[in-house]
């Protein structure tokens, strides 16, 4: 056993106090340090914390950035999503393999640069992207593989891979990316200039229940997704009897097709902060965590010298604006790369340094959240819109919108259209008008709300994104005419089968079931038949499972099933000779002489 | 005192006390709801959604579901019945299954739930996955083809047996069951009479030495279809 792991990692555990639930950012470190997490590390570590190892191997092998197995000190993740496929992803896979001399899933000979796929890394406005180390590589090409693969091989520091910076932020010395904000469109709520402090200071001036009020009266529903009113959510945490609560921001931000809560944490750091101190005062917790994505550590240092400043300030920590009993503070959790942490219980089990599983519920957050605490879950744009309610009003921000649906939204949009990028728009706003914004008049089908959405096409584009059509967390990806659907549908089920937990039965194999039959349809082997058991299937995952990933993650078929039956019908053919059109004689007569190790006597 | 809580299970009245799941209080009142997961002895997991019924309409897992007042369960329903017997078809081509060679026929959970609900041959293929076997300890043997993931013997380690042998690695389709040593279960506390040993209700967990003890024709489910004994238990 070397004594040096056996220092550094004695050093890592204790910097957290070898506090148990801080095990993910233990991990993480170690995962930097090494390339990865031995099995000697997880001795260690077990060690130190008085955990099982078991208990440790299985957070490591749980999540996407974490691995047993040393990866080079560069691990190159290209998305491979279905936007980035669309931007000719797969051509820059090649790219990157023949120059590396590697296979995705394999190491350089020297062992210094890994090559591996990621799902979305939510860059798709700035496809084909990449994430080496914490390095966002955007607008990739076979070109710019190969001068990467030669820099990297010079000098091993992706860092020096950012020859231009980006837009706002992305500039700062702290952020140093050459990551875009591409903002197309500002509306009056989010998007516009802010004063850090300014909304503080008005919700400090009103009870922690008058705050509630009003942003109950604005009439705020969660903008993660789910469109659960923020006012109730945040009524029923306070009213939970505990000596302590907490408000996590949901900073995960996994959907395939969503980068709106990149853009506000690039841009808006200042209003995200302010909104859960707000909520930290209004359901009466002292702590803030922002849970934020892996992918999006490149944010990191600068989001750190945001909340410094906030405390330099008087605006966070102790008595903050000097109101006396109020202390609030936040700190960051780093996710490993593991969508569904973005499901809130999951992200709850995540920060206490577990496996990302969902929980089971009840107990709701609200009523036992983080290490048991009553706990308010709520999303990066959510909090900054209760920001806004603060500083303007709640008669304000309901003036926009619909009845049911006030406020604007944040669309992310990308795939086939000529301006992908964030828009701020009304609730009211149809589909036809995002279409005709971001330039996609010749759309065929538009997903929205990502893979877990809905897929629509022509005959509903007047529809519109209010809570009542079709409300989304703001992925929005645009298939053009030459797409073909269901390859669509089976990146998207490619993306569920790789993300499920596993714990429970319908999603852990369902999804998996689903991915192989639109395979066979794919193959051109479906017979009429299989409409029905796609659809039987799908219905039985979505009704069975346990969380929001496998209730939704039947939704690319079921949707295409209803608005696209023809890309279904058009590629299946009765059963001929009796025989299933799947059923390949030779190839089963092959697999016999196979298993029976001698030739066949009727060949 | 505790408090009495009224629902109605399958349209008949039921009476249980508060705190109490819908498969605890369903089962006092001698209502048998298919499961897998759960175990009287562990808490509840609610991972295989055996036991999924519709509350109101909507699907929950009755091994987790509290009960309350005035709630409207549905479970031995054409379409509550369709939903588990898809999920235990999904079960057997999960994993490998030989049946006939197991040393656990007749007297397998998932089995008997097979047979309960009809099913003889699955109609979702089978995966065939690679999964590794563990015959390292003196006493017990480990066989990952036939484990379903309940989830039974991480919970009874931990909460009868005082022990950590078994936890679950790998995430979706790649999750696998795990024991507490890098040298396998021979490196681990694990001994033959732990409650984790016992309550693994297919044939991955067994004792060596002593299987196909019981004739075929005396073995648990050999004469009556599981959850018979439930009903009868409270019935009487
Ligand atoms: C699989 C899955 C992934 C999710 N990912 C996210 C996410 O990345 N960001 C988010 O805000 N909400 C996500 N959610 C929704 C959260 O569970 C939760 O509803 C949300 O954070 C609540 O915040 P809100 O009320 O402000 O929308 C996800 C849900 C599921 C089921
Ligand atoms: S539906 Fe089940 S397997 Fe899928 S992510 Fe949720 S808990 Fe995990
Ligand atoms: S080994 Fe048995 S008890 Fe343990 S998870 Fe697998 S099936 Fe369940
Ligand atoms: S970054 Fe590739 S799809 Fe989002
Ligand atoms: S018995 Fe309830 S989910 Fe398994």
């Amino acid at each position: 056993m070397s004594e040096k792991v056996e220092v550094v990692l004695d050093q890592i555990c204790r910097e957290v106090g070898n506090d148990r639930t801080r095990l993910l950012d233990i991990l993480r470190e170690v995962q930097h340090r090494f390339g990865g997490v031995s099995g000697e590390a997880v001795d260690l570590i077990a060690q130190r914390l008085e955990t099982p190892r078991v208990e440790i191997e299985s957070v490591v092998s749980f999540y996407a950035f974490l691995s047993e197995k040393p990866n080079g000190n560069v691990v190159i993740r290209i998305c491979d999503d279905i936007i980035d496929r669309m931007h000719g992803s797969e051509t820059v896979a090649r790219a990157f393999e023949s120059e590396l001399g590697v296979q995705m899933g394999q190491a350089t000979e020297d062992g210094k640069i890994s090559l591996t796929h990621t799902p979305c890394i939510g860059m798709c406005d700035q496809a084909p992207a990449a994430l080496i180390n914490d390095v966002v590589v955007t607008h990739l090409s076979s070109d710019t593989a190969r001068t990467i693969v030669a820099e990297l091989r010079e000098n091993h520091d992706p860092t020096q891979l950012v020859k231009e910076l980006g837009d706002g932020n992305n500039a700062h010395d702290l952020v140093s990316s050459m990551v875009q904000n591409n903002i197309r469109l500002r509306g009056p709520v989010i998007l516009t200039d802010f004063e850090p402090g300014s909304a503080l200071k008005k919700a400090l001036a009103m009870s922690p229940v008058e705050v509630i009020r009003n942003v109950k009266t604005a009439r705020l529903r969660g903008r993660g997704g789910a469109g659960f009113p923020t006012g109730m959510k945040w009524e029923f945490t306070r009213a939970a009897k505990a000596d302590k609560r907490y408000i996590i921001c949901n900073a995960d931000e996994g959907e395939p097709g969503t980068f709106k809560d990149r853009v506000l944490l690039t841009e808006y750091p200042d209003l995200l902060f302010e909104g859960m101190t707000i909520g930290g005062y209004a359901i009466g917790a002292k702590e803030g965590i922002v849970y934020l994505r892996g992918e999006y550590t490149y944010l990191r240092k600068f989001l750190e010298s945001v909340l410094e400043r906030r405390r330099e300030e008087g605006i966070l920590g102790r008595s903050v604006c000097g109101v006396e009993d109020f202390d609030f503070d936040i700190r960051i959790q780093m996710g490993a790369g593991a969508y569904i942490c973005g499901e809130e219980t999951a992200l709850i089990s995540s920060c206490e340094g577990l496996r990302g599983d969902p929980k089971n519920r009840p107990p709701f957050p609200a009523q036992s959240g983080y290490l048991g605490y009553p706990s308010s879950v709520n999303n990066v744009e959510t909090l900054c819109c209760t920001a806004r309610i603060m500083e303007h009003g709640p008669g304000w921000f309901s003036s926009h919108g619909t009845d049911r649906s006030t406020g604007t939204k944040l669309l992310s949009i990308s795939g086939d259209c000529k301006r992908p990028g964030i828009y701020e728009v009304s609730l009211s706003t149809s589909l036809r008008e995002i279409l005709g914004l971001a330039g996609a008049e010749d759309a065929q089908a538009l997903q929205v709300g990502g893979p877990s959405g809905q897929m629509v096409g022509r005959q509903e584009f007047d529809k519109t994104i209010c809570y009542d059509d079709f409300p989304t967390g703001g992925s929005m990806m645009v298939f053009g005419p030459q797409r073909n659907l269901l390859e669509v549908v089976h990146a998207f089920l490619e993306f569920f089968v790789e993300e499920s937990c596993g714990y429970c039965t319908p999603c852990r194999v369902g999804n998996v079931l689903l991915k192989q039959r639109i395979e066979k349809i794919l193959d051109e082997k479906g017979e009429p038949a299989d409409l029905q058991y796609l659809e039987e299937l799908a219905q039985t995952v979505k009704m069975a499972s346990r969380c929001g990933l496998g209730q939704t993650s039947p939704n690319p078929v079921l949707s295409t099933l209803k608005r696209f039956r023809s890309e279904y019908e058009r590629r299946v053919k009765p059963a001929t000779d009796g025989r299933q059109p799947g059923f390949d004689l030779s190839e089963a007569v092959a697999q016999a002489v196979n298993i029976v190790g001698r030739e066949s006597t009727h060949s | 005192m505790e408090k009495v809580v009224t629902f109605l299970l399958d349209g008949e009245v039921i009476q249980g006390q508060e705190g109490q799941s819908i498969m605890q209080a369903a089962d006092e009142a001698g209502k048998y709801i298919p499961r897998l997961c759960a175990h009287k002895d562990l808490t509840p997991h609610g991972s295989c959604r055996i036991c999924t019924v519709l509350v109101n309409g909507r699907p929950q897992s009755a091994c987790t579901q509290p009960i309350a007042d005035g709630i409207l369960v549905e479970s031995e329903t054409p379409k509550v019945n369709q939903l588990r017997t898809d999920i235990i078809d999904m079960l057997f081509v999960e994993g490998n299954h030989f049946c006939m060679f197991c040393e656990k026929s007749g007297s397998c959970e998932l089995q008997a739930l097979a047979y309960r609900f009809g099913i003889t041959a699955p109609k979702y293929p089978y995966q065939f996955p690679q999964r590794d076997v563990d015959a390292s300890h003196p006493d017990i043997f480990l066989d990952r083809n036939r484990c379903v993931l309940c989830g039974r013997c991480v919970r009874a380690s931990k909460e009868v047996d005082g022990k950590n042998v078994f936890q679950f690695v790998g995430r979706g389709v790649e999750k696998r069951i795990a024991v507490n040593s890098e040298q396998g279960l021979k490196g681990t506390d694990a001994e033959v009479m732990d409650k984790a040993i016992s309550v693994c209700p297919v044939g991955a967990i067994l004792k060596k030495r002593v299987g196909y003890a019981v004739p075929v024709g005396r073995r648990l489910y050999d004469h009556q279809p599981i959850g018979t004994a439930s009903e009868e238990e409270t019935t009487e």
